[in-house]
C-alpha cells in the first residue's frame, strides 16, 4: 500500500490562467482608450477614463459571455459598474488631499505656530505671521463645547439605554433631528437667543455654545451604539449583586463603555473642529491671540482659512491652504485615534 | 387542577427607588430632554426674531425673488417698500441639493454595494476606512478644493454637456457663463453626501439575510441575479432613507456653497449657468451687510431652512426606522 | 396578607395542591430526610413562593406556582423549554421585574417576609438571593479580583478583610487554586467554566442565603460542568441552592429535591416537586414519569 498524501487545494479560487485573461482584457481596454484619444479629436482625462470604461465594459461582456454564457456576461457588466463606482467615491478624496498637501506645505514656515497675524497684512510674504491665535481659538472654542456637549450627550445616551422611558422613541427622534440642523441655524439661533439679547457682541463662548448644539447630536449617538452593545447580562449581574441602577451604571456599565465613550467625543471634535458658518456669525474672528472666552474676538482655523480665501491675494490664498492643512491633519490624527480606540475590545 | 384554573389578579409591582436611584434617573431624563429643549428653542428663538417679517411679507416670503432692504431715515425697515422674498434661494436650494442626490446615490449605492458583495476583505476595510475619513472633512475644505482644483474641470464638463445635451432646457445657456455653477456646487454637494449615504446604504445591504443569499445563489443566480432578486429588494427602503437624509445635508450646506457658487439673487434653472445660492449661503452673504432690521428677516430665511430639513430629516429617519425593523 | 392578593377561590385552589404536595414529600421523611414540604402558613426561614403567577404583557406564563426551599437543601427545577423555570427563578430575586412588560401575582417570602411588599429595599433582597446566570457574565473593565469584589462595591457593604474574603469565596467556588497567581489580571482571560466559577464566587461575596442557578452549565463544556456540580454540592451546606437545568443527569447528580414543570401550551406549572430519588425513580405523574425516561421533551 503507498500513503497518498492529501494537499488541500482551493478549486473555487481563480486559476492563474483566469487572472491572466482578465488582466489582458483590463490592457486592452487601456489600448483601446489610448488609441482613441491619439486617433480621434477627443481629448483630455476625461476621454481617456470614459473610453476605457467603455471599452473594458464591451470587451468584459463579451469576453465572459463566449466564456461562461449571458448570465455571466450581465454579471461581468454589474462587476466593472461597481469598480467603477467605487473608483469614482475614492478619486475626490485622493485629489483632496493631494490638493491640500500640494497648495498648503508651500504656507508652513517654523513660526507659523508661534506667531499670529495681528502685524501680518493680507499681502505680506508667507513668513510673516502665522496661526497661533487660530489654533488656540480653535483649540478653546472646542475644549468649551466639548465641556456642554460631552454630558448632554452622553446623559441622552443613557437615557435611551439605561432609562428606556417614556420619551425614548421621541428623544431618538430627535436627536436623529438635532443631527440634521444646518450649521448656519444653530449660528442664528445663538444669535437671536444670546447675542442680541444678552452679550451684545462676539465672543468666543456664543461660538462654543454653537459648536455644542452641533456636537450633541454625534455625541449621543456615538455613545448610544457604544452602550447597546454592552451585553443586558452585565447590568443584570450588576444589579443581582445588590447594585442600584445607579452604582450598576456607574461602575459597570460606564467602564465596560469607556473607549467607546472617548471615541465618542473625539467623533464629536472631529464634527466641530473645522465647522465653519456659526463660527463666522458669532465669534468675530480676530487677528490676535485671545485666550478670554468672554470678551473679544475670537480667531480660529476656520475663520482664518475663510478670510485668508475671502481677502483674495496670493499670499491670502496660500496662507488658507496652509490652515486648511493644519486642520486636516488635526481631523485625521483624531479620526485614526478614534478608529484605533473603536477598534479595540470591550472593556480594556 | 388544570379545570379550576383560578387566575388571580396581577399584583402592582412597586419598585421603590432608592434616592440614589431617584436622582440618577431625574439627572439622566433631564439630560436626555436636552435635545427636546434645544429643537424647541431654536424654533421658538427664530420664530419670534422672524416673525415680524414673515407677516409683514405675507406669502410673498415664499414665493417672492427679491430680497431688498429699504431703511427709513428713523433707522427703522420700510416695511412697504422692502421685499423679502426667498423663492430664489429655495429653488436654488432644491436645484443644487437635487444635483448633488443624482449624481452621488447612485454612485454611493453602487459602492455600497461593491463593499459589501464584491470587495476583498483586505481592500474593504482600508476602503470604509477611507470613506468614512471624508465624512469628518471640514466643509469649508470641500469649499475650496470645489472652487480652486473642482470648478476648472467641472467647467470643461459643464461645456461638454451644453454642447451635446444643449436641446434640453436645463442645459441651455442664457450667457456664455460657466464659472461657479450650480452644476459645480451640486458636484461638491454629491461628493460631501457620498460618504453618509454609501454608509447607511452599506449598513442595509450587510443586513441581508444570508439564508435568502444562501437560497439563490443554491438556485444557480450569479451574483448580479442574486443583487436583483434578493439584496435590492430587501434594501429599497434603507436607501430611499439614506438618500433623503443626503437630501437633508446637501439642502443645509453653507460654506461650501459660498466658496463655490457664484451668489446671484434670481431664480436660475439653467444648472450650468454661474448663478445661483442656497438659503443657507444667502444668510451668510447678507448677514454681513445687514442692519438689525434685515437680520430679522434673515432669522425669518433661517427658521424656512430650519423647517425644510426638520422635515426631510424626519422623513427620512421615519423610513430608516420603518425598514429596519421590517425586516422584510 | 395572602387574602389581599389572592381572591378566595385560589386560595382554596392552592392549599388543595398543597395538601397533595405535601403526602408526596413525606416519602421524604422515610428516606431519612427532614420534611420540608410545602406550608400554608408562613414558616419563617428559607424561601417560600406562594401562588405565584407570571405575565408577560397579557400572556400569561407561569400559573400558581408554590414550593418551599429549605435552607442547606439543592432544588433542581427541571422541565422542556418555555415551561417557565427560568421565569419562576427570576421572580424569587425580583430580577422579574427587570423586562418592561412583566406582571405577577402571589407572594415570594423570604425568612416569612413578602419580598414584593411595598416598601421593600429590592437591592437587599437581591444581596440575599444571589443570582448566577445562563452565560458566564464577569466584568469586562474589573481583574479577577475586582469582580469577585465588586458586589461589595455596588453595594457598598463594607470588609475587614478584603483578602481572605476573596480567597473564601474563590476557595468555595472552586477557584481558588487556579487563578491565585493572577488575581490581577482581567476576567475575561479565564475560560468559560472558570469564569462561571468567577461568577459564582462574586455571589458569594456578599454572602447570600440563597444562590438561584440559571443552568448555569449550559454554555459549558462537560469537564467544567462537573467542577460546577463540585462547587455546587460544597456550597450546598451553606447556602440554599436552586437550580434550573435542562440535563436531568445533572439535577440527579446535584439536587436534593426535584420540582418538573411543564406547559401544555398555557401557562408553565409545576406537575410535581419531591425528593430527587422518588421523583426519578417513582413518580406520581404519568406527564413525569414520560419526561424523565425521555419519553419526551
Amino acid at each position: 500500500m503507498s500513503t497518498t498524501t492529501v494537499k488541500p487545494q482551493k478549486p473555487w479560487v481563480a486559476s492563474p490562467k483566469d487572472r491572466v485573461e482578465s488582466v489582458l482584457v483590463f490592457i486592452v481596454a487601456i489600448a483601446i482608450s489610448a488609441v482613441t484619444v491619439a486617433v480621434t479629436p477627443m481629448k483630455g482625462k476625461l476621454a481617456y477614463v470614459a473610453l476605457f470604461f467603455i471599452s473594458y465594459l464591451v470587451l468584459d461582456y463579451f469576453f465572459n459571455r463566449i466564456k461562461r454564457g449571458k448570465a455571466a456576461g450581465i454579471d461581468s457588466v454589474f462587476r466593472a459598474i461597481v469598480g467603477m463606482a467605487i473608483a469614482i467615491a475614492i478619486t475626490p478624496i485622493v485629489s483632496i488631499l493631494a490638493a491640500v498637501w500640494q497648495r498648503g506645505h508651500k504656507g508652513l514656515h517654523l513660526s507659523l505656530f508661534t506667531t499670529d497675524m495681528h502685524s501680518a497684512a493680507p499681502s505680506d510674504p508667507i513668513i510673516n505671521g502665522g496661526l497661533l491665535h487660530a489654533i488656540i481659538g480653535t483649540g478653546l472654542l472646542v475644549a468649551f463645547a466639548l465641556v456642554i456637549s460631552v454630558p448632554l450627550g452622553i446623559l441622552t445616551a443613557l437615557y435611551l439605554t439605561e432609562i428606556r422611558g417614556r420619551f425614548t422613541r421621541p428623544i431618538k427622534f430627535l436627536v436623529q433631528a438635532m443631527s440634521g440642523i444646518p450649521s448656519i441655524v444653530a449660528g442664528l439661533f445663538i444669535l437671536a437667543a444670546i447675542v442680541y439679547p444678552f452679550t451684545k457682541a462676539y465672543n468666543g463662548i456664543v461660538g462654543s455654545l454653537a459648536l455644542s448644539i452641533l456636537m450633541i447630536p454625534t455625541v449621543a449617538r456615538t455613545s448610544e451604539e457604544v452602550l447597546r452593545l454592552i451585553p443586558s447580562e452585565l447590568r443584570e449581574a450588576g444589579v443581582a449583586l445588590g447594585g442600584t441602577q445607579w452604582r450598576t451604571v456607574a461602575m459597570v456599565v460606564v467602564p465596560a463603555a469607556r473607549s467607546g465613550l472617548v471615541t465618542a467625543m473625539i467623533l464629536g471634535i472631529a464634527r466641530i473642529a473645522g465647522e465653519t458658518a456659526p463660527i463666522l456669525l458669532l465669534t468675530g474672528g480676530g487677528d490676535s491671540v485671545n485666550t478670554n472666552m468672554f470678551h473679544g474676538s475670537m480667531g480660529s482655523l476656520p475663520f482664518y482659512i475663510f478670510s485668508g480665501l475671502t481677502t483674495g491675494t496670493d499670499e491670502s490664498i496660500t496662507r488658507a491652504w496652509a490652515g486648511i492643512l493644519v486642520l486636516l491633519v488635526f481631523v485625521i490624527v483624531l479620526f485614526v485615534l478614534a478608529r484605533f480606540l473603536g477598534n479595540r475590545k470591550v472593556g480594556k | 387542577m388544570s379545570e379550576t384554573r383560578v387566575i388571580p389578579a396581577k399584583r402592582e409591582l412597586t419598585t421603590k427607588p432608592r434616592l440614589s436611584d431617584k436622582v440618577f434617573r431625574g439627572v439622566v431624563t433631564s439630560g436626555g430632554l436636552s435635545s427636546l429643549v434645544i429643537l424647541g428653542l431654536i424654533f421658538v428663538f427664530l420664530l419670534s426674531e422672524g416673525f415680524q417679517t414673515i407677516k409683514s411679507q405675507g406669502l410673498y416670503f415664499l414665493t417672492g425673488s427679491q430680497w431688498n432692504a429699504v431703511v427709513t431715515d428713523a433707522g427703522t425697515i420700510d416695511t412697504k417698500q422692502s421685499h423679502f422674498g426667498i423663492a430664489a434661494m429655495l429653488v436654488g436650494t432644491l436645484i443644487c441639493a437635487s444635483i448633488a442626490v443624482i449624481i452621488g446615490v447612485p454612485i454611493s449605492v453602487l459602492s455600497a454595494i461593491f463593499l459589501t458583495f464584491y470587495a476583498p476583505a483586505s481592500i474593504k476595510k482600508l476602503m470604509i476606512t477611507i470613506i468614512d475619513l471624508m465624512a469628518a472633512f471640514p466643509s469649508i475644505l470641500f469649499g475650496l478644493w470645489g472652487f480652486f482644483v473642482l470648478g476648472p474641470s467641472a467647467e470643461y464638463w459643464a461645456k461638454l454637456i451644453h454642447k451635446y445635451l444643449g436641446f434640453i432646457p436645463i442645459f441651455q445657456m442664457p450667457a456664455d457663463f460657466y464659472t461657479r455653477s450650480p452644476f459645480v456646487a451640486g458636484i461638491v454637494l454629491a461628493i460631501m453626501i457620498i460618504p453618509i449615504v454609501t454608509s447607511i446604504s452599506r449598513e442595509i445591504f450587510s443586513q441581508t439575510p444570508l439564508d435568502r443569499i444562501q437560497a439563490a445563489y443554491a438556485l444557480g443566480a450569479t451574483r448580479w441575479a442574486m443583487l436583483k432578486t434578493v439584496a435590492f429588494p430587501y434594501a429599497r427602503g434603507g436607501i430611499v432613507g439614506g438618500t433623503m437624509l443626503g437630501l437633508g445635508r446637501a439642502m443645509g450646506e453653507t460654506v461650501a456653497v459660498y466658496t463655490v457658487l457664484n451668489i446671484v439673487y434670481q431664480i436660475n434653472w439653467h444648472v450650468l449657468l454661474g448663478a445661483g445660492g442656497n438659503v443657507a449661503s444667502l444668510i451668510l452673504l447678507k448677514f454681513g451687510e445687514a442692519g438689525p432690521a434685515e437680520v430679522k428677516a434673515l432669522m425669518a430665511a433661517g427658521l424656512a431652512l430650519f423647517i425644510l430639513t426638520l422635515i426631510v430629516n424626519s422623513a427620512a429617519d421615519a423610513i430608516v426606522n420603518r425598514t429596519s425593523k421590517g425586516g422584510r | 396578607m395572602a387574602d389581599d392578593i389572592n381572591n378566595p377561590d385560589s386560595g382554596n385552589t392552592g392549599k388543595k395542591n398543597e395538601e397533595d404536595m405535601s403526602t408526596s414529600s413525606l416519602a421524604a421523611v422515610a428516606a431519612g430526610r427532614q420534611s420540608h414540604a410545602p406550608a400554608t402558613q408562613a414558616l419563617g426561614v428559607g424561601l417560600e413562593a406562594r401562588g405565584v403567577h407570571a405575565w408577560f404583557g397579557d400572556k400569561h406564563v407561569l400559573n400558581n406556582i408554590s414550593l418551599d426551599f429549605w435552607p442547606g437543601t439543592v432544588t433542581a427545577l427541571i422541565g422542556p423549554s418555555g415551561c417557565g423555570k427560568s421565569t419562576f427563578i427570576r421572580t424569587l430575586n425580583r430580577m422579574h421585574e427587570f423586562i418592561p412588560t412583566a406582571a405577577l401575582a402571589g407572594e415570594v417570602l423570604l425568612n416569612g417576609e413578602d419580598v414584593y411588599a411595598a416598601g421593600v429595599d429590592v437591592t437587599k433582597i437581591r444581596l440575599k438571593v444571589g443570582m448566577v446566570f445562563q452565560k458566564p457574565n464577569p466584568f469586562p473593565s474589573m481583574t479577577i479580583a475586582e469582580n469577585v469584589l465588586a458586589g461589595l462595591k455596588l453595594a457598598q457593604l463594607k470588609v475587614e478583610n478584603k483578602d481572605d474574603l476573596l480567597e473564601e469565596c474563590l476557595e468555595r467556588a472552586g477557584l481558588w487554586k487556579e487563578v491565585k497567581d493572577r488575581l490581577g489580571t482581567y476576567g475575561g482571560s479565564l475560560s468559560g467554566g472558570q469564569q462561571q466559577r468567577l461568577c459564582i464566587a462574586r455571589s458569594l461575596a456578599v454572602r447570600p442565603q440563597v444562590l438561584l442557578m440559571d443552568e448555569p452549565c449550559s454554555a459549558l463544556d462537560p469537564g467544567s460542568t462537573l467542577k460546577i456540580e463540585e462547587t455546587i454540592q460544597h456550597l450546598s451546606s451553606s447556602v440554599t441552592v436552586i437550580i434550573v437545568t435542562h440535563n436531568m443527569q445533572q439535577a440527579a447528580r446535584v439536587s436534593d429535591y426535584t420540582a418538573f414543570f411543564l406547559s401544555d401550551g398555557g401557562p408553565g406549572e409545576m406537575v410535581e416537586v419531591g425528593p430527587t430519588s422518588e421523583i426519578f425513580s417513582r413518580p406520581k405523574d404519568k406527564r413525569t414519569e414520560n419526561y424523565v425516561t425521555g419519553r419526551f421533551g
